[in-house]
């Protein structure tokens, strides 16, 4: 057996983030405790702009897509721009972190996990056979348990991280399974080459990959919280720590459905007329299932969490148009989603450091006026959920929309308008809380109110601005998703 | 300088609207900035007029930049005869309205005057859109200062309201979207002047977003909540500036771009329009307050307008464009008027209004004179609209000829019993005696409206004689 050439540069996103990680963890030991929270958050900070460097280098030093190192990654476009997208979400996430009171003994912890999360989902959207696949996915969620359980003073933080452990560990369980039973019927590990036996052998029907295609994806449907896989959502979006959820929300769901493109494009071409079924109607089910449940919600994280089960809906309609332009879509929705959803809870940090308790429809009348810039955000991030035009978030539907038409499902179309219409309602109902309604009570925290969060707010307009920017420069960015989703072999 | 025109219409209200939003104004200073704004947005509107070649076909002033290459779509605008009157119409009352809100004073004015602007731009982009997903932009955009105008500033029901008006016409235009994305892929191009289609389908998802704006029955439920909710300067740019909107919709898009569905069609849209001016006037005659008749005559008036676009002749659309001026300027003047009667009576009930007319010359004779206009009196600049209408329809059959000229009459009927409820009669129980006549910078406000209205009268040709549709 003869060692494989290892392409150090493919792997440098994910090694700059495990770096970080060490060196915060070793922070935690040698660093001063009045430093250690500053030291961490840089680090971790420091992890993610490098690992967006090297993975904006990669993107653009990688004109053709190839497997390396034994064939256990791919190093494409692809991969590059979805990187690019979490590490966007990583460093966000640090900065809506950096208020949050965190015990002082876990705080280098809580950073380093973070970039270890971050070097998880980095690695995993470059996977190119079913072990890097099952690995980067244990990798980054064990991060993510831990992360959503780290306040252990709070029950609800611990529940969180129980629930999630206990239905993430089945979802990844019943994706192992999947992958054995495709393992078994066809030899093989690697994407390519299981198209290719399964093109060869006939297998197109076999029992065993059938069962296994299945499998896989309501694996990675527990991960991007596509309904029916989505129970966890509510209560682990709810109960985790908010800068956790907010990264929860922009990058797990970014990564399990990138791959979940990249495994059922290469991997299963031959099954294309039965997945894309599949995924319209887990994408229908998600829409339907995401959008009424928040109706009824008063929490305002819960209510974001089931909005996260319909954009994985409408995300997973780009899937299922299964062409170019669906991978384009999904790429570029990505953009405006993520930084809505990362803003959004990010808001919703900032009003719970002011009020102690958790946030609900009724404990932020009247806020868009107390506080002009998170109100005016909380405004466009929620326009940017409804797709409504002057956001990212319209291109990114009608980019979705294209890919269903193109694809000739035009009812995919039809589902996600009727989905969008609903949704308006609780989407507006953020905004009519924060602007139509008056508090009953002045709420005046014993204390006064915390201090200015420069931190906190600069992630938040940043956030608004690539909200709002993604709706105006939409060539450059179409661009790159372009020529990322072109190296996909549809 | 000419093909940077439109774009400068678009622009400069939007611009001023994050000036006035973002920088720390006082209220006056805030509300006088709005107001120069506007103004000088109608005198970029006069620039144009001046300008606009009417002896020449096409689009002009226009512009393209490209938006996103793989789909075909761009920022292109420009302006043809009609949209240019349409502009025009928008630009004044919008202006108007900004005066009035400026004068009585809003809470939060920067916020206010900021989403008025915005509101502004809007608007022109709609009426000057040559790719339909900029259109969709501009039409969805419209929606979003008007949702919190009604929501924050609006009256005690204002929550219901315009949860209602959201859900109605988001409804309607996300049909919309859908067939954009059809016609647009189908065609390969978002371009307006280029597409063309003969799909059933589409053309009724062009068509549901437009029946629900406008709006036309049965889909006006939202309707009497949002007008008498809503501020009276935000009523009035609803009825006069938005709900053109869809007229100018269902004649770009919905009739010159499927010419075939619209003639298939035609006895569909014919009887929603004719059912929707003909309810419209009952209900409005039957109505217990001010905003409710001029709400309902409204949607009569949107009926009408819809009649004579899908005459789908020359002669029925110039009367639609003339009547949508019309109809713009005239029902703004009754709502901000109906305001000045409810910041005198805190009422705008029947029952206790009347006999406003003694010692109040000027609110009797605007009153009265946009009243008579309104109700298409022989000589009035409704009137040739509406004529035009009526001939332009007669063509089709004469049956629909037969209701618009009864919805004439009961135009006839409701606007005088409005006149005679607000001015005559018993001096009502909430009109106080000390209730002044309109003040000079009310008079400030109405009368250009009501000016334009009679300029309009004396020569309606001004529009009919100047306008270019293709």
């Amino acid at each position: 057996m003869t060692k494989p050439t290892v392409d150090w540069f493919a792997l440098a996103p994910s090694l700059a983030l495990l770096a970080a990680a060490s060196l915060a963890l070793l922070g935690a030991v040698f660093v001063p405790a009045v430093a250690r929270k500053a030291f961490a958050a840089v680090v971790a900070a420091a992890g993610f702009v490098a690992a967006g460097v090297w993975a904006g280098l990669l993107y653009s030093e990688t004109p053709n897509a190839s497997s390396e190192i034994s064939d256990a990654i791919t190093r494409d476009r692809f991969g590059a721009f979805a990187q690019i997208i979490i590490v966007g979400a990583g460093l966000i996430a640090v900065g809506i972190s950096y208020g949050h009171r965190t015990r002082a003994e876990h705080v280098g912890e809580y950073y380093a996990l973070l970039a270890a999360a971050g070097a998880g989902m980095v690695f995993l959207v470059q996977a190119n056979n079913l072990m890097t696949l099952f690995l980067g996915l244990e990798w980054f969620s064990i991060c993510l348990y831990i992360l959503c359980a780290i306040e252990i003073d709070l029950v609800s933080s611990l529940e969180a991280g129980l629930k999630y452990l206990v239905i993430g560990s089945f979802g990844s369980a019943v994706l192992l399974f999947g992958s054995a039973l495709v393992y078994g019927a066809t030899g093989e590990l690697e994407f390519g080459a299981i198209a290719q036996e399964i093109e060869d052998q006939g297998l197109v029907n076999d029992g065993l990959v059938l069962a296994g295609l299945a499998m896989i994806l309501a694996g990675l449907g527990f991960k991007a919280s596509a309904a029916p896989f989505h129970m966890w959502t509510p209560d682990v979006y709810e109960g985790a720590p908010t800068p956790v959820t907010a990264f929860m929300s922009a990058a797990t769901k970014a990564v399990a459905l990138v791959l979940m493109l990249r495994v059922l494009v290469t991997a299963f071409p031959s099954e294309e007329e039965l997945w894309t079924i599949a995924v319209a109607v887990i994408a229908c089910v998600s829409l339907a299932v995401g959008n009424v449940a928040a109706l009824v919600q008063r929490n305002l994280k819960r209510m974001l969490a089931y909005s996260s089960v319909s954009h994985a809906g409408f995300m997973l309609i780009a899937v299922a148009a299964n062409n170019e332009l669906g991978g384009r879509a999904l790429l570029y929705y990505l953009i405006p989603y993520g930084a809505a959803s990362l803003g959004a809870f990010g808001v919703i940090a900032a009003r719970e450091r002011e009020l102690g308790e958790r946030v609900t429809l009724d404990n932020v009348a009247g806020m868009g006026w107390e506080r002009p810039l998170l109100g005016v955000a909380m405004w466009v991030f929620m326009l940017a959920f409804a797709g409504l035009p002057l956001t990212g978030g319209f291109v990114g539907k009608f980019y979705v929309f294209a890919a269903a038409y193109d694809a000739g499902k035009w009812w995919l179309v039809l589902a996600g308008v009727i989905a969008t219409a609903i949704s308006l309602y609780y989407y507006l109902a953020v905004i009519r809380a924060l602007y139509m309604r008056m508090p009953e009570i002045r709420l005046a925290p014993a204390g006064g109110s915390p201090p200015r969060e420069t931190v906190l707010q600069t992630s938040v307009f940043t956030c608004m601005t690539i909200t709002i920017g993604s709706f105006f420069v939409v060539e450059p960015l179409i661009d790159l998703a372009e020529k990322a989703a072109a190296q996909l072999p549809f | 300088m000419n093909d940077w025109l439109t774009t400068i219409l678009i622009l400069l209200p939007l611009a001023a609207a994050l000036v006035v939003w973002l920088l720390p104004w006082s209220s006056q200073t805030a509300g006088s900035l709005a107001l120069l704004a506007a103004l000088a947005e109608v005198g970029v509107w006069i620039n144009a007029l001046t300008r606009f070649d009417f002896g020449a076909p096409g689009i002009q002033f226009d512009q393209q930049r490209t938006w996103f290459d793989d789909l075909g779509v761009s920022y292109y605008v420009g302006l043809l005869g009609f949209s240019l009157w349409l502009v025009g119409m928008a630009v004044v009352v919008m202006a108007a309205a900004i005066a009035y809100a400026f004068w009585t004073g809003r809470e939060r004015p920067r916020a206010y005057f900021g989403l008025m602007l915005f509101l502004t731009g809007a608007v022109v982009g709609v009426f000057s859109a040559q790719d339909l997903l900029l259109f969709y932009v501009f039409f969805e955009a419209m929606l979003i200062p008007l949702y919190v105008l009604v929501g924050v500033w609006g009256g005690a029901g204002r929550l219901t309201a315009t949860i209602k008006f959201i859900i109605y016409t988001m409804a309607g235009s996300l049909l919309m979207l859908a067939a954009i994305v059809a016609l647009g892929l189908q065609a390969g191009t978002f371009d307006l002047t280029a597409l063309e289609s003969e799909n059933d389908w589409i053309f009724l998802g062009f068509v549901a977003a437009f029946a629900v704006k406008a709006p036309l029955f049965p889909l006006h439920g939202w309707l009497p909540d949002a007008y008498r909710e809503s501020s009276p300067e935000v009523a009035a740019v609803l009825s006069g500036v938005v709900s053109k909107a869809a007229g100018f919709g269902f004649l770009y898009i919905a009739i010159f771009r499927f010419p075939e569905p619209a003639n298939d069609l035609q006895p569909l849209l014919l009887a929603l329009a004719a059912a929707s001016l003909v309810y419209g006037s009952i209900v409005a005659f039957r109505a217990p307050d001010v905003r409710g008749v001029i709400a309902y005559s409204s949607l009569a008036q949107m009926g009408l307008i819809t009649i004579g676009l899908f005459a789908l002749n020359d002669l029925g659309r110039t009367g639609a464009v003339l009547q949508m001026v019309n109809h713009g300027l005239i029902s703004a003047a009754l709502f901000l008027l109906a305001g000045t009667i409810e910041r005198r009576t805190a009422t705008g009930d029947f029952d206790r209004l009347g006999g406003m007319a003694r010692g109040r010359p000027a609110l009797a004779t605007l009153l009265l004179t946009i009243g008579v206009i309104a109700l298409a009196v022989p000589g009035s600049t409704a009137f040739a609209g509406e004529f035009l209408i009526l001939a332009g329809v007669f063509d089709q059959g004469w049956g629909w000829a037969v209701v618009g000229a009864v919805a004439i009459v009961l135009a006839a009927m409701y606007m005088l019993r409005l006149i005679s409820a607000v001015l005559h009669q018993q001096v009502g129980s909430s009109v106080p005696a000390e209730a002044l006549d309109l003040r000079p910078a009310e008079l400030a406000i109405v009368v250009p409206l009501v000016g334009s209205l009679l300029a309009l009268s004396v020569w309606p040709a001004a529009v009919t004689d100047h306008l270019t549709f293709l």
